[in-house]
């Protein structure tokens, strides 16, 4: 006989055994706490939208209106002409310092992964690696400070983008070798194994069997690499990044703007976003948020394309 | 047939020697981020020196902090630092962990591959971008509408920003560490009959609790770290008062060091200038402390597992 047709008191024996299972009543905590869980994980997210349409908002007064007069201008003292192009070359000068470091980075992870023989020695390179990363990105600004533009200031000319590209640089480097180390760790032995066993060296081995496979994964770990050196700004400060007094007139790509005082796209939005609320820089700072974001989010993007297209070269 | 003689397996000597290079090479990309530690280390080190032979070290637990009247209280810094702090993780710290036991227990894979890397855009913004967020929405909208002692630029305006920017990191951390621990453990908890929260609770949080703890102080250590956020948002431009009062303006470390900087012009005297040495040596003990300890909590869940 089935339990279902039981019924005592206009109940079925399966809703009375259910109901003792559950301890009356259905798992009320239970739906409380992953409804707790999802308000937390739906604030973070909602942070994210909001953060963006509040951003717009203030740029929608100067963008798309004034979008090419912002990204030629200078940065003169008058909101309505008041542009970011220095920032910007200062921005790409800083980026290319970036990943001309990549190739050192990614060559340390290699030795690490691959060479380092267990002593105390790699394991005091690899502590120190994380530690770096964990080191406030002011301090290295006060390292940029007192080594690059003062002890080596013939080399780098003082408080230039070369200065604050080299501290940037190696701002990032832990974050390379890092992610750079991840990837290179996460390649099948076995594909290791076999090309030794045919006879390759340990550089022939990584060269065509590891690099290749950790390829998506480095590539990853590098551009977000670059997208926290594009955004970064409380080192420029110490090294020397300056605001509204730059004047100088040099072409996008001319070398001879890496010996000059210089600004940074984050520079200027901090520099804006100090005036007040209704001065027009701010909403200049605002849009200045939007090019940088842009750029962030099409190296991003980049990499997702690139990450596929070599995952997908793997099968 | 000839036999095989030792020269035969020897290798061939070109590429032996392209190897060692190679080697070699690699080694000292790796050496050179010892020389980069050596060099924050000296550079922080000679300055912090000649500060504490210069300056009346009884003005560090003074009141004030006006390094242009040589007033280096070093009590008002640390402490906004900590009310910043403060104000961070009670954000943080919930928002944070809740989102990371939803995606790691709850969330269906398809949910968890598309929600993650959204969350992961906000560890990607720029702090300038949250510093901006913080004067024309948080510190307006949320901070001065609920509390009408709060000034533009407040503390308070400050710590939720840095909040916001730490949520990510304890997500991501705490994820890691709660999907490190064993399925066996969940499905022996099944098992014995405990519902899905119970499960969570009780038996994955503890077993990975170690990785929590990493994830907070990971957390506090990028907080106290922070720069951009507390420059814009918590005002002071390079002096500042000591207070507990969230929403007052004040100096963190981080801001002082930065606006001292900003500020300076060709007269400033040789002690503001290493002023800045001292408060940036505070800051990388401090957060180095930090850092690891938390690296001793991860290495014990990866021990564990």
């Amino acid at each position: 006989m089935a339990l279902t047709t039981i019924a005592v008191g206009g109940r079925t024996a399966a809703d009375r055994v259910r109901e003792e299972l559950t301890a009356g009543g259905g798992d009320a905590a239970g739906k409380a706490f992953q409804a707790a869980l999802i308000t937390c994980l739906g604030i973070a997210l909602a942070i994210i939208v909001f953060l963006l349409y509040d951003v717009w908002g203030d740029a929608s007064e100067v963008l798309p209106s004034r979008l090419s007069g912002l990204l030629s201008g200078q940065y003169t003292a008058s909101a309505g002409t008041a542009g970011i192009f220095n920032a910007l070359r200062g921005t790409f000068s800083i980026g290319a310092f970036t990943v001309l470091s990549f190739p050192i980075g990614i060559a340390a992870a290699v030795y690490l992964e691959e060479y380092a023989p267990p002593t105390r020695f790699t394991r005091l390179i690899n502590v120190n690696i994380r530690n770096l990363a964990g080191v406030p990105s002011v301090v290295y600004g006060i390292f940029g400070l007192s080594i690059l533009v003062e002890r080596f200031g013939s080399f780098t000319g003082g408080a230039t983008p070369i200065a604050a590209g080299i501290t940037i640089a190696i701002l990032v480097l832990p974050i390379v070798i890092i992610t750079s180390a991840e990837a290179i760790r996460a390649v099948p032995r076995t594909l290791r194994e076999g090309a030794f066993g045919l006879g390759a060296t340990r550089w022939e081995v990584i060269r065509t069997q590891v690099l290749p496979y950790a390829t998506p994964g480095v590539l990853t770990g590098t551009v977000l690499a670059l997208a926290r050196a594009l955004g970064e700004a409380a080192p420029l400060l110490l090294v020397g990044a300056i605001g509204e007094r730059l004047s100088d007139r040099v072409g996008f790509f001319d070398p001879e703007g890496l010996r000059k005082p210089f600004t940074a796209l984050p520079i200027a939005i901090t520099d804006w976003a100090k005036r007040p609320l209704n001065s027009g820089f701010f909403q200049n700072s605002a849009a200045a948020i939007v090019v940088l974001l842009a750029i962030v989010l099409v190296a991003n993007s980049a990499a997702i394309v690139l990450r596929n297209r070599f995952e997908k070269k793997r099968g | 047939m000839a036999a095989i003689t030792i020269d035969d397996l020897r290798g061939n000597p070109r590429r032996l020697r392209k190897e060692a290079v190679v080697k070699n090479v690699f080694r000292s990309a790796a050496g050179l981020s010892i020389l980069i530690s050596i060099g924050i280390v000296l550079a922080l080190i000679g300055r912090t020196w000649s500060f504490v032979g210069e300056v009346d070290l009884g003005t560090l637990w003074g009141d004030n902090w006006a390094p242009r009247s040589d007033q280096f209280s070093l009590k008002a810094l640390l402490t906004s630092t900590a009310v910043v702090t403060g104000i961070a993780m009670i954000i943080a710290t919930p928002l944070g962990l809740g989102s990371a036991i939803y995606l790691s227990e709850y969330a269906k894979p398809g949910v968890r591959r598309t929600l993650k890397p959204i969350l992961e855009v906000l560890a990607g913004i720029p702090s300038v971008v949250i510093g901006f967020f913080c004067v024309s929405f948080i510190s307006p909208n949320l901070v001065q509408r609920f509390f009408d002692s709060a000034g533009t630029f407040s503390l308070a305006a400050a710590g939720v920003g840095v909040g916001i920017l730490t949520i990510p990191l304890i997500a991501s951390v705490s994820e890691d560490a709660m999907r490190s621990v064993p399925r066996e453990l969940r499905e022996a908890s099944y098992g014995l009959g405990a519902r899905k929260i119970t499960t969570s609770v009780k038996v994955v949080l503890p077993a990975a609790v170690s990785g929590l703890v990493a994830a907070f102080i990971l957390a506090v250590s990028r907080a106290i770290g922070e720069t951009m956020v507390v420059l814009l948002a918590a005002g002071s431009a390079n002096a500042s008062q000591f207070s507990t009062n969230p929403f007052d303006e004040g100096l963190t470390m981080t801001a002082a060091i930065a606006s001292q900087v900003r500020g300076s012009d060709a007269a400033v005297s040789q002690s503001v200038v290493d002023s800045l040495y001292f408060v940036g040596f505070t800051l990388f003990a401090i957060t180095l402390i930090l850092n690891v300890v938390a690296e001793r909590f991860v290495r014990r869940v990866r021990q564990a597992y």
